[in-house]
């Protein structure tokens, strides 16, 4: 594995729900300034992994990573200087305004006597502007829609700065269009710089967007490389054991699983 | 919907809400006046003017007498004992996430009423004796509470259901103690259970002023910002750098302390807990879990209750549990019914 380009990597791990293992033996390394993609079949440990590389899980064995130090040993507030997340549930509080909520993205650069610098309020109306909340910033969480609540809770994870940022299925609940305008909002942060970690469902998303993919399947990787040589018909068929033909997208190029009709079998790709 | 400011020097920035900010302020003011008059009335009353100048030393021997040992202390407890809970009672609702995560359902009440009981009924221990015994109580009970309802369990629905299961339980050893109790450790458990303030001075109070002087700040500064964060589910508030395990061991652990302490100063005064971080909630219009407001709040409450408790029914004066009771159970009752019709509970 080419750790060496990897800023974040996780050697030998289990990882485990109280006595309920989910993967065991789990190799991975993040390659630096890319925009990864985890995919797999429902509860095959992917949203598991994610969890274990924010450190919200810690794993049963083995080390992840970061920097060339263990992260169980990071601080907490530096942990979250270098790695932000988005989870998959987050609860906005009751009657909080879009800046208020973004302004907590700063949390991680503050403490007792530096509550609110010119730097947080520069940063936050930096990260609103980046993805195009600046004109809610004065209105509620609670009255926005789906779409412009992920972008808000993505300009929080902005505002903490992060040089990685971790996203746990974002497109989740959302209709086409904002799943669409939220993959390239990302696919537009990792071109600023950032790397990106993303757990998706969807393989073409995964396909369209992922620099680096990785494909999971009961707690192992079954692949991982750029979408081109992961996602293959052969591939999808072994991982999701569905039958399909993988075609060139006519947008992008970038492949494209087409299910096979119901009865038929696949043609070889 | 309140706004923030920000004050800021070269080496500082400070970001506050100037609502919730008057709001405190107001809270403590009232609080403060009704305790003026709460010492200036009785059987002796004094003007506010002559309350104020004994207690800034400037008054006759007499007054000072009655002011200062023997008013004040039931007032400074009065205002301990509100503070305590309003704070106590706003962590717990903020952790749990529940507008019922108050010490009275959780539990922790009842188990400091299970320490009086078992110190008078058991030990024919006296007023010191019943203190240290709801301490040991509420002590006792919230780590049980927290060993059953696990690492995981210590937010949200679960920390609730065990709770309101432990409060049960308790309440029946209760009523089993009071049956075995000689007739008048009864009625003097019966008085103490029911939260009474009469003929408290700063031995009682003591250890709740010192712990509300120890613990208020931990949570207020030094947790404060992190409780927030926690608001938006432990995976976000871990996102963003809370060491969620030990913010919440340590916050529970100072609410815990905290409503054990006020249980031992003045017995379980119901119902403050809940109420407080409510309606400084709503008169702050602020999001998050309103720590000092709440604290605020409480001790207005407390010693409004008292004064009604001792003035408004003739001259037998009620205990003042009694006064918390109806009323903080009748908002908790009107709170259901507009919540129902909004449509949020």
């Amino acid at each position: 594995m080419a750790a060496s380009d990897a800023r974040l990597t996780g050697a030998g791990l289990t990882l485990a729900y109280d006595r309920r293992t989910v993967a065991s033996g789990l190799d991975v390394a993040i390659p630096d300034g890319s925009f990864t993609v985890i995919v797999g079949p429902n509860a095959c440990g992917k949203s598991t992994l994610l969890r274990a590389l924010a450190r919200i899980l810690k794993p049963a064995a083995g080390t992840i990573v970061l920097d060339g130090e263990p992260i169980a040993g990071w601080p907490a507030k530096r942990l979250a200087r270098t790695l932000g997340l988005l989870p998959q549930s987050s609860i906005a509080p009751e009657g909080i305004t879009v800046a208020d909520l973004v302004a907590r993205g700063r949390y991680p650069h503050q403490g007792l006597l530096r509550q609110w610098s010119r730097e947080d309020e520069r940063v936050v109306r930096e990260s609103m502007a980046a993805t195009g909340v600046a004109d809610l910033a004065d209105r509620t969480v609670d009255e926005l829609s789906g779409g412009q609540r992920q972008r808000v809770w993505i300009a929080m994870a902005l505002a903490q700065e992060t040089p990685i940022l971790l996203l746990d299925e974002p497109t989740t609940y959302l209709d086409i269009a904002h799943q669409m305008e939220v993959l390239d909002l990302c696919a537009r942060l990792h071109e600023e710089g950032r790397t990106i970690v993303a757990v998706l469902h969807d393989l073409n998303h995964a396909a369209r967007y992922a620099t680096h993919m990785i494909a999971m399947r009961r707690g192992s990787v079954v692949a991982e490389g750029a979408p081109g040589d992961v996602v293959t018909a052969g591939l999808v068929e072994r991982v999701f054991g569905l039958p399909c033909t993988v075609i060139p997208c006519p947008e992008t190029g970038s492949p494209l699983v087409v299910p096979s009709a119901r009865g038929r079998t696949a043609v070889p790709g | 919907m309140s706004r923030s400011s920000v004050l800021r020097t070269p080496l500082l920035s400070l970001r506050f809400q100037p609502r919730a900010v008057a709001v405190s302020a107001l809270c403590a003011l009232v609080a403060a006046g009704l305790a003026v008059a709460l010492i200036g009335s009785g059987d002796f009353p004094m003007s506010p003017a002559d309350v104020i100048r004994t207690l800034a030393g400037q008054g006759t021997p007499a007054d000072s007498l009655i002011v200062n040992e023997i008013r004040l202390p039931r007032a400074a407890t009065a205002l301990a004992v509100g503070a305590a809970l309003g704070l106590a009672g706003a962590v717990f609702q903020s952790l749990t996430r529940n507008e019922l995560g108050s010490p009275d359902v959780l539990g922790f009440t009842s188990g400091a009423s299970t320490g009086v009981l078992t110190a008078i009924v058991l030990f024919g221990g006296g007023t010191a004796a019943a203190s240290a015994g709801a301490v040991a109580g509420g002590v006792a009970t919230g780590a049980l509470i927290f060993l059953v309802a696990g690492r995981d369990g210590l937010h949200g629905q679960r920390l609730i259901l065990v709770g309101v299961g432990f409060t049960a339980i308790l309440t029946g050893v209760n009523g089993y103690l009071l049956t075995k109790a000689e007739i008048v450790d009864a009625a003097r458990a019966v008085l103490w259970l029911t939260g009474s303030l009469d003929g408290r001075d700063f031995g009682d109070s003591g250890p709740l002023l010192i712990a509300l002087a120890v613990l208020g700040p931990l949570i207020m500064i030094g947790c404060g910002r992190a409780v927030r964060m926690l608001e938006m589910g432990d995976d976000a508030a871990h996102g963003l750098g809370v060491p969620i395990e030990r913010v919440r061991t340590l916050l529970l652990a100072a609410a815990v302390l905290l409503t054990a302490f006020a249980a031992a100063a003045a017995g379980p005064v119901a119902f403050v807990a809940l109420t407080a971080p409510q309606v400084a909630r709503r008169l702050t219009r602020a999001h998050g879990p309103n720590l000092l407001p709440a604290a605020c709040t409480g001790a207005a409450l407390l010693v409004a209750a008292d004064w009604i408790a001792q003035h408004a029914f003739g001259d037998r004066g009620l205990p003042v549990g009694v006064v918390t009771g109806l009323v903080g159970g009748g908002y908790l009752v009107w709170l259901l019914v507009t919540q129902r019709k909004t449509g949020r509970i």
